[in-house]
């Protein structure tokens, strides 16, 4: 186990962020910590990098207690969210910083600076200050610098939360890549389940300061063991007492056996993506059941604004059950 | 109004048309704040600090330069100067220590040291010169007595003098900081210190940096103040010639004694105290990048 952690808690005041967390993140692997905001995920990553003292509870890291370990001693890479890059250093002196403090050779740094902006895609910007980059550029710089020091783990706060949406694609396609390259034990931080479903070898997630489950991306998007995780990953809706992913419900124009009859009440469609509410014809009062199927299925089946459908769950063991 | 007389003809003409007048509405808009608070500056400020340097060369130069010769003027301003520069070098690390203190840690009564830091700016220098006497005089204060019998003389010498400018000047470092330390938040401090940097290490390679204006603009804010401190000096230095008498001591002595040498020496100390606080302002505004990277 690289990062065991044990019996962590953590108050702020009166309020709890994080109570009693055991939790091991695996050597060499990509770990999400999810959850939504003020969960106290990111208190947990900044108990690791010991930017903040943990009120209980130990951390070890690759086998040695850093508990107490101030935070220059655990040689660990931290992303900011909002880059925290040096403003008035040029991208390569932000890069060697970390050589430099350490008091390698200069020409070792060079070599390292240039060999980091090469594979972050930045080596003619090396002579820039962080201003005249980009915010995707700013965070690659931050990255390049933050493995410059080859941390025994790398871990990134919300790195593409202050990014647009489709440099955030790009980007956390981009990390997925450069962790298979480098193999180094990373977790990162995101409130965006979308993220952690596409880049995470393992999502931990995180609620009210107290971890909701631990598992692989499809793990818990097939099996969520609460409620919360089963919404919190997806899109979901109630039919028949239960909690369905809205993809997850057959639908057709005409009656099939253990379907429940119904009336489209509206329907929208968004890109490739056509939503539709239902209601239900013997529970009028209750809210519309979410139906999304492709738009060429929709158009097949001529499921319109109005039309009449049967609905059933598709997979009854993937639905929540509930606690 | 001064401005429709000032007007150029060519915007005259075209005021006939409704486009222009609308233009030239808007301009007046804009003209009438700034004419106010030009005119507000030269009653205040201008007009009076010009008459001084006026008055300074009413007889023109060989009198100033005579002035200028004076032993006792020249020990004045050596007094001063010396007095200035330790006071600022007393503000500026404490001020950058303060500062700090105030924007990187949280600990109970931060925001009493917050508000104690304005009390110098709300106190006026005479009661801060008292109280000063108070704590070290060597007949009546509480600690004086016991410092001067061992041989370190505190009120009526130049320490005293160095704490009472300290004391005044002491905010003004600390008031250009904090807003700084504020604005570039800790992400950077934290970011050198995951990356193995000590917190001296981060202080001089990031922090220092980022303050390094306006600690420069607090310094110069300082010292000008310093030079120009009067009430509380005058209270705790006696105001003795060549022993005791700074520039503006020697202002004040000269300009109520009769004859006109008096006068123009009293002018041209007081001139020459302005002109170097002036000179510092211009020369750090000037320096100060017009616009601060992010």
């Amino acid at each position: 186990m690289s990062i065991k952690i044990s019996g962590v808690g953590k108050r702020f005041g009166d309020f709890v962020a994080l109570s009693d967390i055991d939790l091991d993140i695996p050597s060499g692997q990509l770990t999400a910590l999810l959850g939504p905001s003020g969960g106290g995920k990111s208190t947990l990553l900044r108990i690791i990098a010991g930017l903040e003292l943990s009120d209980a509870g130990t951390v070890e890291i690759e086998g040695t207690d850093a508990t107490d370990l101030p935070a220059q001693k655990r040689n660990v890479g931290f992303v900011f969210q909002h880059y925290a890059a040096f403003r008035h250093m040029s991208v390569a002196a932000n890069v060697g910083f970390g050589l430099k403090i350490r008091k390698r050779p200069k020409k070792e740094i060079a070599g390292k600076v240039d060999e980091l902006l090469s594979l972050v895609h930045l080596s003619q910007f090396a002579d820039r200050l962080p201003s005249q980059l980009s915010g995707g550029q700013r965070q690659r710089m931050a990255l390049a610098r933050a493995l410059a020091i080859e941390p025994t783990v790398l871990l990134l706060d919300e790195p593409f939360g202050a990014l647009d949406a489709k440099v955030r694609k790009e980007l956390r396609a981009w990390l997925r890549r450069l962790h298979d390259e480098m193999h180094v034990t990373t977790v990162f931080v995101t409130h965006d389940q979308e993220e952690a479903l596409e880049v995470a070898d393992q999502i931990v997630v995180i609620n009210n300061g107290r971890i909701e489950q631990v598992g692989t991306p499809d793990e818990l998007y097939d099996r969520p063991s609460s409620e919360f995780v089963m919404s919190f990953l997806g899109p979901i809706t109630m039919l028949d007492g239960r909690l369905v992913r809205p993809h997850d419900i057959e639908v057709v124009a005409v009656p099939f056996p253990d379907a429940r009859a119904g009336r489209i009440s509206r329907s929208s469609r968004v890109g490739f993506e056509v939503r539709l509410e239902v209601n239900l014809i013997d529970t009028p009062q209750a809210p519309p059941v979410l139906v999304t199927l492709t738009r060429a299925e929709a158009t097949a089946k001529r499921l319109d604004q109005g039309a009449a459908v049967w609905i059933k769950p598709v997979e009854a063991d993937w639905s929540c059950h509930g606690r | 109004m001064a401005e429709v007389l000032t007007e150029p003809p060519v915007t005259a003409r075209a005021a006939v048309t409704g486009k222009v007048i609308t233009v030239r509405s808007h301009s007046g808009f804009r003209w009438v704040p700034r004419l106010v608070v030009i005119t507000y500056l030269f009653f205040l400020v201008i007009w009076p600090v010009a008459l001084v340097a006026k008055a300074t060369f009413s007889r023109g130069l060989a009198p100033v330069i005579e002035a200028l010769q004076q032993p006792d003027v020249l020990f004045a301003f050596q007094l001063t100067l010396s007095i200035a520069f330790w006071a600022v070098l007393i503000n500026t690390v404490f001020g950058v220590i303060i500062s700090i203190l105030l924007t990187r840690y949280t600990f109970p009564g931060r925001r009493a040291l917050s508000a104690m830091i304005d009390v110098p700016l709300s106190v006026s220098p005479i009661v801060v010169g008292l109280a000063l006497l108070l704590v070290y005089s060597g007949r009546t204060g509480w600690l004086g007595g016991v410092l001067e019998s061992a041989g370190l003389q505190i009120v009526y010498a130049p320490p005293g003098m160095i704490m009472a400018t300290a004391f005044v000047s002491l905010p003004l470092v600390i008031r250009e900081l904090v807003p700084v330390l504020n604005e570039i938040g800790t992400d950077q401090e934290q970011a050198a210190r995951s990356l193995g940097a000590s917190a001296m290490q981060s202080f001089l390679r990031i922090t220092l940096p980022a303050i390094k204006w306006a600690l420069l603009y607090g310094v110069v804010l300082s010292l000008a103040r310093s030079l120009g401190e009067f009430g509380a000096v005058k209270i705790v230095s006696g105001g003795v010639a060549m022993r005791t008498q700074t520039a503006t001591l020697l202002v004040e002595e000269r300009y109520q004694q009769f004859g006109l040498d008096n006068t123009i020496t009293a002018y041209t100390a007081a001139f020459v105290l302005a002109l170097i606080a002036v000179i510092a302002l211009v020369v750090v505004t000037s320096l100060r990048p017009k616009e601060e990277y992010r």
